[in-house]
């Protein structure tokens, strides 16, 4: 559905995408999952035909990014990171406004949005710029939607939602997923990483891997241990002086910790087990 | 079709904006009603100071003809011309007339005596109009006091032509018309599309199939729509106010109005271009109209400017249209008569409109 080869683009001095490759089959979800200024959106922007590569190719359902991007415009749908749509015009006007756009009407395509729309449409008649946060999303999700795009590409969605709003908002994905929709999402959270069938994981404009989140977790190399003290930054600084600690973090309540070797020493006050990887245990591990 | 969707939408975003609706609401009325009586030349009021070193009954009959005019306020009477620079300095007085000893001698005698005006040019204008009216009631006095001798004098009398009462109002309203035009047609749709980039709207339209033209257009025809709606209502408060009608046709006024709104508008579109916020297009903007209303003739006119202003005003579509609206308001000039107007106005519309064709990055 989505192919990206090579892709490569700076601004001046900074190069924001480095020879970017992967591909992404049809009716799946695809996750970038990067901190900010790993790259996610300008690759974004070349992939919705609003910006040219420096090389490389793309291709979205086949059409090429650069020569078929009219035809691009017609089946893709995109939701910018920053809210955009019209904050002086209402729900419904939003909506209408973009399903004229693409030559449609909100009744043709209603069941594809219903879902989503209907938790906002009790809203419908108020401006799009008082809206809260969790309901713009809602919105923009429904006007990107309205022309029933193959795929749909939507950047940092979840950034500034609510938990509960998120975890919606993922299962709203699913949903899509079903009717056959390419889903491309990029995150800045780790957690979310597991929601999607595969994902790519992007920093400095290089992708460190890419791969469903199971392959990639097994892929772990090194066994990882979860040590637990009463403080934890005076633990840290303590085990980053021990030469048997090969890699060590904070993570959550307490610290993740690989040994070298796998030769685990005993620390006095401090509890030690076993624990299995995650996605963010994985990207730092890539980031090294 | 699309395009009737795309207007919809503008006209109910400007008519959301409670700032924009106040603005082309009250800019026309403010422009029609108040600048009319404030962009006005015409100088009264001028606080005068006398130097009498005759003490004659001529030169006290001067002295009471000058205020008599209407122009002047005779606000003192020194005894030396030192004392009266005095005044002009505490900027008590504006101008200094001096009348020479054996004033009255000499013209009884019939012979020829000379005054001496001093005007305060801090102000050049003023000093300019002073200096002018004093010799003009000078020359009537001295035509008075030689057709009571029975002496030939040449008496004139200027025939101001299409504006016979130098009317400074009849002549500064088809100007302000164009003004308005150049901030309704010039500015606001361009801050409106650079607005749309800022809020990051465009963003959102650039990824739909809508063509980019198609949408320039709706920004650009809610606007030439008011501008010449505007036009409109000035008109007629143009003639209800002030009586002032213009003397050519009407089709001739629009046909030209139209010219100078494409103009202006393409010229907004070009700088919309090349800003990235609203700020940087309102200050560009602002730069060059404040530059083309300077140099456009509307306050001063071209024919006293530098030689080399002078060749730049050549691309001043400002200055084309309002040559035009002038014409076609107080002489009834016709098409026929504007055709080199009509020719540069359409040369540099031509211009504008391909240079922002050109710099609207296509994709």
């Amino acid at each position: 559905m989505i192919t990206v080869e090579n892709l490569t683009k700076s601004y001046g001095e900074v190069e924001a995408l480095k020879d970017i490759s992967f591909h992404i089959d049809a009716g799946k979800i695809f996750g970038i999952i990067g901190p900010d200024g790993a790259g996610k959106t300008t690759l974004f922007r070349i992939l919705t035909t609003l910006m040219m590569a420096d090389s490389g190719q793309a291709t979205v359902d086949g059409l090429d990014v650069v020569k078929d991007f009219a035809r691009i415009r017609h089946c893709i749908g995109y939701m910018p990171g920053r809210f955009s749509l019209y904050q002086d015009l209402t729900v419904e006007e939003n909506l209408h406004f973009y399903a004229s756009v693409f030559n449609t009407s909100i009744k043709e395509n209603y069941y594809l949005v219903q879902d989503i729309y209907k938790q906002i449409e009790p809203f419908k008649k108020r401006r799009a710029g008082d809206l809260s946060g969790g309901m713009k999303q809602k919105l923009a999700l429904s006007c990107a939607l309205i022309h029933r795009p193959k795929a749909l590409m939507l950047d940092e969605p979840t950034t500034g939602v609510d938990p509960v709003s998120r975890k919606e908002f993922w299962s709203m994905l699913q949903r899509l997923k079903e009717q056959g929709i390419t889903i491309l999402v990029s995150t800045p959270y780790m957690d979310e990483a597991t929601k999607c069938d595969h994902i790519a994981l992007m920093q400095k404009g290089r992708l460190l891997s890419v791969d469903t989140p199971e392959r990639i977790v097994a892929a772990y190399p090194d066994v990882l241990y979860a040590v637990t003290g009463d403080n934890n930054y005076r633990l840290l600084c303590k085990l980053k002086e021990n030469k048997e600690v090969k890699m060590c973090y904070i993570s959550g309540e307490s610290l993740r910790v690989i040994f070298h070797k796998n030769n685990v020493p005993a620390i006095e006050g401090v509890e030690i087990r076993q624990v299995a990887p995650t996605i963010e245990d994985c990207f730092i591990q890539l980031m090294q | 079709m699309l395009l009737r969707y795309l207007l919809e939408k503008e006209f109910k975003q400007i008519r959301r904006n409670p700032f924009l609706l106040r603005l082309i609401v009250a800019y026309p009325i403010l422009v029609m009603l108040v600048f009319p009586w404030v962009a006005n030349l015409e100088v009264k009021d001028i606080n005068l100071c006398i130097v009498d070193n005759d003490h004659s009954s001529y030169s006290l009959r001067l002295a009471e003809q000058i205020p008599a005019s209407g122009y002047f306020h005779l606000a003192a009477v020194a005894l030396t011309y030192d004392k009266a620079i005095e005044y002009i300095k505490q900027n008590k007085s504006d101008v200094i007339l001096e009348i020479p000893m054996d004033f009255e001698k000499a013209l009884m005698r019939g012979e020829s005596t000379t005054v001496m005006i001093s005007p305060n040019s801090v102000n050049g204008t003023k000093g300019l109009f002073a200096a002018n009216y004093l010799t003009q009631i000078l020359s009537d006095f001295s035509v008075d006091i030689s057709e009571k001798q029975l002496q030939g004098a040449i008496e004139i009398i200027p025939q101001y032509r299409y504006n016979p009462y130098l009317n400074y109002k009849t002549f500064i309203i088809p100007a302000l018309m164009v003004i308005l035009l150049t901030v309704i047609c010039g500015f606001l749709p361009a801050l409106n599309i650079v607005g749309e980039k800022e809020k990051g709207t465009i963003e959102q339209i650039n990824v739909t199939p809508l063509k980019k033209s198609l949408f320039i257009l709706s920004k650009l025809i809610p606007y030439w729509m008011i501008g010449l709606f505007i036009l409109t209502v000035c008109f007629g408060l143009a003639a209800l106010i002030y009586g002032l009608i213009p003397a050519g046709s009407f089709f001739t006024i629009y046909l030209f109005a139209i010219l100078f709104i494409i103009t202006y508008s393409a010229f907004g579109l070009v700088i919309s271009n090349y800003s990235a916020t609203m700020q940087q297009a309102m200050f560009v903007m602002f730069f060059f109209t404040i530059v083309m209303l300077l140099m456009c003739g509307t306050f001063t006119p071209i024919k006293s400017m530098p030689h080399w202003a002078q060749t730049i005003t050549y691309a001043n579509p400002l200055r084309y249209f309002i040559e035009a609206m002038r014409a076609i308001y107080l002489k009834g000039s016709g098409f026929t008569d504007l055709h080199t107007q009509f020719l540069v106005l359409t040369g540099i519309a031509g211009l504008f409109s391909l240079w922002a064709v050109l710099s609207y990055k296509k994709r």
